[in-house]
């Protein structure tokens, strides 16, 4: 019942979505993100979807088409990376605010500026705060089984928040790999259909989206968006399981490679981690007991399961595609960092910024970071814990 | 070789290797050459200039002119270039965009900026599609012509640039096409002299995502269809609507006279500072607040 394809990244985002087939897509140009709609907008020219498909003026306006119809009762859904994705911050904050389950594939790239079109995580790493969910894929088959998952998770009851299903511009989305697609019914039948409980359109209960709410209420409801987030990891976890009784794919919070009895872990987001377990191999193979840490879900951060996860560690590294400046450290990072803090890890524990604006993180750099944590084992957190791996100094 | 010439030359960057990164057959360097011989013939300094661009094709012009650039961000270049007009009065400040930079993210920017009339021009290399990104449609893809996300022809209508700038309240608008290169470049020199908001359409050619998509031959295709489509705005004054059907006319469309921006604003400023019955009325608003802070602290205290 699966079929198997040559796609890229953004193909298998694009095909995703033509099984969805939301009713409305909003969207606007930019690299890397797209080829996405290039494909998503041929299903729609050629009747494949009955998706209304909106091409706008900015990626300000394509958030807020998005919300407009998703306030109307619509499934919706856009796609962006990088400036895109900050232009539309105000809305993006909004869409969050607003309990409206839009699910949005980034592509991600460097923020500008200087101009740059690769990949790193600054994008969606500056909207970490902003009340979506967001999942990372490793690679195309994940980009795919995400993109699908996150239709059910953003509208479960409990949660009713928008997701961002993230990847990394060029070297997931450019790049052409086999992967296992289902068939057009199973993930129609799965998703099901989206029945919205508030709807603008909904003449007998008229409803309101984001009136005026001061010092009465607003504040009421930003506790409600800290409850919805709260459920939201075991509604992850769940529909994680189901989509593994439908695809044999099952997907977890986190994923561990060879962690059980890891004394060095790295811990890694996106497209490294796929670098990542190579070397882990390398290094098993050695006798090292090296292991990987990979977060899908990175929003919310699954606190007490990350810490479960590192406990026998004895040094970890923790890999950034992105800088938080001036803080502590990269933005995952800061939050391992928090997560270990009175769970009890003695571990030593470094940083490596890497792989801004496109910069290449080969296997050579990963091992490299092992070898520090060979020295950093036993001895706690060195005094240099923030490091850079491919970095002309 | 003109003098013009020999002098435009020097308005490229040593530095930078040519040929461009525009594709073959690209009209963005005929622009840009009319540009730098424009520039030339007024005779001006490489460092009083600023040009500004936003994203896209046409973005990357400031890569290649050795003047003061700025590379923003998209739709943003007349933003950016307002704040540098402003900030340094004197400079020529040109914005150099795109369709889809100047229309549709930056379309605010660019009726508001029309509005304003600030002393600066804008260049709108218009060549109906997002070249860059790989030709989604843009808000001058004619209505019906094909782009990647319009595969079966575009179900919008197209912005006429010229008009949507005359509208908006520029007092200097003029059109021509990469085609008409000479013409090109002597409405450029004419938009910079020009004191207020100029905006000059260049009608290009994006053989690349435009012209592959619709039918036509060759990049040379497309500069013949700019010969063949075009009128002087003269010659169009003397013809029926359905002779101009899917024909744009070129020359000075709009130019009169405004208060320019920054002159009226400084006027505003000399009147306030030397006039004696707004003093006093700035005086007085002054005391008011004084007063009314002197009566809250006592009633705090
Ligand atoms: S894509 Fe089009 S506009 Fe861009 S350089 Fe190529 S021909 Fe010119």
């Amino acid at each position: 019942m699966s079929r198997r394809l040559i796609l890229t990244g953004n193909d298998a985002a694009a095909e995703a979505m033509r099984q969805i087939d939301p009713d409305v897509v909003a969207a606007f140009p930019i690299t890397p993100q797209t080829e996405l709609m290039h494909k998503f907008a041929e299903h729609v020219a050629d009747g494949e979807v009955k998706a209304e498909l909106v091409l706008v003026e900015s990626e300000h306006s394509a958030m807020s088409a998005t919300v407009g119809a998703a306030a109307a009762g619509a499934r919706s859904m856009t796609a962006t990376s990088a400036n895109g994705l900050a232009l539309m911050w105000e809305i993006v904050y909004i869409a969050a605010s607003y309990r409206l389950p839009i699910v949005m594939p980034v592509v991600n790239r460097a923020l500008s500026g200087p101009i740059n079109i690769h990949c790193d995580h600054s994008d969606t790493m500056g909207c970490r705060d902003t009340g979506w969910i967001q999942l990372y894929s490793e690679n195309a088959q994940e980009v795919y089984d995400n993109v699908i998952q996150a239709i059910r998770i953003a509208e479960s009851p409990e949660v009713l928040l928008p997701v961002m299903v993230t990847f990394d511009g060029f070297i997931i989305s450019h790049t052409a790999e086999v992967l296992e697609a289902l068939e057009d019914d199973p993930v129609r039948n799965w998703i099901g259909e989206y029945k919205p409980k508030y709807t603008l359109l909904d003449t007998d209960n008229p409803m309101t989206f984001g009136p005026l709410d001061l010092q009465d209420y607003y504040f009421e409801h930003k506790r409600q968006q800290m409850e919805a987030m709260r459920a939201a990891p075991a509604t992850v976890k769940k529909i994680g399981k189901l989509y593994g009784e439908m695809s044999g794919r099952p997907y977890d919070l986190i994923e561990g490679y060879q962690l059980e009895d890891a004394e060095l872990a790295v811990v890694a987001l996106g497209s490294t981690c796929g670098t990542a377990k190579v070397v882990i191999d390398e290094l098993r193979a050695k006798g090292t007991k090296a292991g990987l840490l990979k977060i899908r879900c990175f929003r919310p951060f699954p606190e007490a399961e990350i810490a479960a996860a590192l406990k026998g560690a004895k040094a970890i590294a923790v890999l950034d595609r992105s800088v938080s400046f001036g803080a502590p450290g990269g933005p995952v990072h800061k939050e391992i960092k928090a997560a270990l803090f009175g769970s009890g890890s003695s571990a030593g524990l470094v940083n490596y910024i890497y792989g801004l604006g496109g910069r290449d993180i080969s296997m050579e750099h990963i091992h490299e970071a092992f070898a520090d944590l060979e020295t950093v084992a036993g001895e706690g957190t060195p005094a240099d814990a923030i490091r850079f791996l491919g970095l002309r100094e | 070789m003109s003098e013009a010439i020999e002098n435009a030359r020097t308005f490229l960057r040593p530095s930078k290797k040519l040929p461009t990164v525009w594709c073959g057959g690209c009209g963005l360097g005929i622009l840009m050459s009319a540009m730098t011989r424009a520039l030339a013939r007024l005779g001006v300094e490489k460092n009083d200039v600023a040009v500004v661009s936003g994203i896209g094709c046409t973005g990357r012009l400031p890569t290649y002119v050795d003047f003061n650039t700025l590379h923003t961000t998209h739709g943003r270049g007349l933003a950016f270039a307002t704040g540098v007009k402003l900030a340094r009065p004197k400079l020529t400040v040109i914005a150099a965009m795109g369709d889809g930079d100047a229309l549709a993210i930056g379309g605010n920017h660019f009726i508001h900026a029309c509005r304003r009339n600030i002393d600066m021009t804008a260049i709108v290399a218009n060549n109906h599609i997002y070249g860059m990104t790989g030709g989604q449609y843009s808000p001058t893809t004619p209505h019906g012509k094909r782009g990647t996300t319009a595969p079966y022809g575009n179900v919008e209508h197209d912005f006429d640039v010229a008009a949507l700038a005359a509208g908006a309240g520029a007092t200097f608008v003029a059109r021509s096409s990469v085609y008409h290169a000479q013409e090109l470049d002597r409405l450029i020199e004419k938009a910079v002299l020009h004191k207020g908001f100029s905006v000059v359409e260049a009608v290009s050619n994006c053989y690349t995502s435009y012209g592959r998509l619709n039918k036509h031959a060759s990049p040379v295709d497309m500069l013949r269809w700019m010969k063949e489509n075009s009128v002087p705005v003269g010659k169009a004054e003397t013809m029926e609507p359905w002779e101009l059907e899917g024909k744009f006319t070129r020359g000075v469309i709009v130019e009169r006279e405004l208060p320019e921006f920054i002159e009226a604003y400084d006027d505003l400023a000399e009147r306030l500072t030397t006039s004696p019955s707004a003093v006093e009325r700035v005086k007085s608003i002054l005391k008011s607040f004084d007063e009314t802070a002197e009566r809250l602290n006592a009633k705090a205290e």
